[in-house]
């Protein structure tokens, strides 16, 4: 804390902390929601977004208490405003009140996503974490995605086992499936993308500074609707980085999850 | 007052029968019935198909062929993202699945619970959780917004197993720390339901802990069966406040688990025995993992 903030900010930005600005970015104007991270970019990004552009945002600690701090990751909340056990959690997706980002092990060009299983379902080649809570979160609060390391391993063609569901098949399962269903974001250690095309399939909304969208095409096993300016992910205020650095994640957690 | 159900986990494990369906409690590596699950790995007991938001339990019960039937809609360590004698068991097609989303057990326990053959949930469509259970239906609203719900079907239990923090003999079980995960729900669902604690206190002092309210009184007598006090009895999964998780422990649980050799060496060493040995062969290992982090600081000093 004692460092001026000059120096502070005078390193340059990493790779990680665009990650964090870009998690942050997806919960700007949620209003008074829960913002449900997994991961540590996303954890540091919500709290990130609660400090600053969206302070009416709810927080947990990880586990069953909602927190009126944004404390340092790892740290205790000085102050705790809430319950939220995971019965009620799960209750919770269905009253639409939460913006979830997940992570992923496949995704596709829909936004189909799998933490399921690799292979065959009734004998893979790789047993993941199972569908967890993707297929409730997806058809009743807005989903996000976090990858931390974008590559062809994630971005495929066609997801192996349909966890999170995409805008294809939300759409083919009738209004029920689709009338809360929303991805507002996908976000990478390479770029940012979202589902705002025509047919909802996934567009490359911005490019990490230092990265072309000839190297994110390269990591992407389908072709990305790419508009023809694409502008970078913006940059962090002195302020942002003095709260990521200083604040929130004083031991640089983020750089292990994110290699610049 | 109502009668004495103090039991032994050996007791327990007696009244359940080969194909029974169990329900686990707990989440994850958090308050799992472990001592029960240890008293179920020494047993006969067999084919079964086990409910579970799943942990160790779910690995432990698979390592040893015990499950036929696994429903879930996760297994995990927590620390450690992936169980790997759960990967393991469904890479080599050890026990059939069916796999739900987390909502749909919440539901799915609760319609048991309350003797209904399914409730609603929008959960499930357009996911491959519809493709993997075909057995699964729809249901459409009779209201005017006739919209088509997933029908999360009743998982009734014939025995649950949860571990609380306290319990009387009775069977009144309360817990005491963040989360009741689902245990309530588990006992209800079931015919027979066994609450295994880390001691048992008179109804008297149940609430005589400090800030502990009515609320904490999770489970109710009349849905309980039997009680057994198993101090340590949810190691090495996490019983908060009494103790946080055994991370050192199960880095080296999944470690072993990793090789059917270390494997060996491992149950050898912990589960060959009754529940005493294991906790005698818990504190043995952390008293030598002690001596081997003293001998590496000895080491790091001796380098300086």
């Amino acid at each position: 804390m004692s460092t001026p903030p000059e120096a502070t900010t005078a390193i340059p930005v990493t790779r990680a902390e665009y990650c964090v600005i870009a998690c942050a970015e997806a919960w700007r104007g949620a209003g008074e929601i829960l913002a449900a991270p997994m991961g540590t970019v996303p954890t540091i990004g919500a709290r990130l977004a609660r400090l600053t552009f969206s302070p009416d945002l709810l927080l947990t600690d990880g586990e069953a208490q909602l927190i009126a701090d944004a404390p340092a990751l790892g740290e205790a909340p000085r102050v705790v405003e809430g319950w939220l056990p995971y019965r009620q959690h799960l209750a919770l997706a269905a009253t639409g009140r939460r913006h979830v980002m997940m992570g992923a092990s496949q995704l596709d060009r829909y936004g189909n996503q799998n933490i399921s299983c690799i292979g065959d379902w009734e004998r893979p080649t790789r047993q993941l974490l199972g569908m967890r809570g993707a297929p409730v979160n997806t058809l009743n609060n807005p989903t996000s995605y976090w990858v931390p390391r974008h590559s062809l391993r994630v971005f495929v063609e066609k997801v192996d086992v349909v966890s999170g569901v995409g805008y294809d098949n939300a759409a083919a399962a009738g209004s029920s499936a689709s009338r809360y269903h929303r991805i507002p974001r996908v976000i990478s250690d390479l770029a940012v993308f979202d589902f705002e095309t025509p047919d909802r399939s996934m567009r490359l909304r911005s490019l990490h500074p230092g990265v072309t969208a000839g190297q994110v095409a390269d990591a992407t096993g389908f072709p990305l609707a790419v508009p023809d300016d694409v502008p970078h992910t913006r940059e962090p205020t002195a302020a942002e980085l003095r709260l990521i650095r200083e604040r929130i994640d004083p031991q640089g957690l983020r750089e292990r999850e994110v290699r610049g | 007052m109502s009668r004495d159900k103090t039991m032994t986990p050996d007791d327990v494990i007696s009244r359940l029968e080969n194909g029974m369906t169990l329900g686990i409690g707990g989440w994850g590596a958090r308050r799992k019935p472990m001592a029960l699950v240890r008293a179920l790995l020494r047993s006969d007991v067999r084919d079964l198909t086990v409910v579970s938001y799943g942990g160790p339990d779910v690995g432990l019960l698979a390592a040893a062929g015990k499950i036929r039937r696994l429903v879930t809609a996760f297994v995990t360590l927590d620390s450690i993202p992936l169980e790997p004698h759960f990967t393991a068991a469904r890479q080599r097609g050890a026990f059939e699945l069916t796999e739900l989303d987390e909502a749909m057990v919440m539901w799915g326990l609760t319609a048991a619970a309350q003797r209904l053959p399914f409730l609603p949930v929008r959960a499930g469509l357009g996911s491959d959780v519809l493709r993997v259970n075909p057995q699964l239906r729809t249901v459409t609203s009779p209201y005017e917004d006739g919209e088509e719900l997933m029908a999360a079907p009743a998982l009734r239990l014939d025995a649950a197993l949860v571990h609380l923090n306290r319990a009387d003999a009775h069977g009144n079980g309360q817990y005491l720390g963040p989360d009741p995960y689902f245990d309530d729900l588990f006992c209800e669902a079931a015919d027979q339901a066994y609450v295994s604690c880390e001691r048992i206190v008179e109804s008297a002092d149940l609430l005589k802990e400090q800030g502990t309210g009515p609320q904490t009184l999770l489970v109710k007598r009349a849905f309980v069966s039997g009680v057994v006090e198993t101090p340590g009895g949810a190691h090495f999964t996490s019983c908060a406040p009494d103790y946080e998780r055994d991370e050192a422990f199960q880095a080296a649980y999944a470690r072993a688990a990793r090789d059917p050799e270390q494997w060996r060496a491992f149950g050898d060493r912990f589960l060959s025995g009754d529940e005493d040995a294991y906790q005698a062969a818990v504190a043995a290992f952390h008293h030598q993992d002690h001596h081997q982090d003293q001998r590496q600081d000895q080491r790091q000093q001796g380098d300086v």
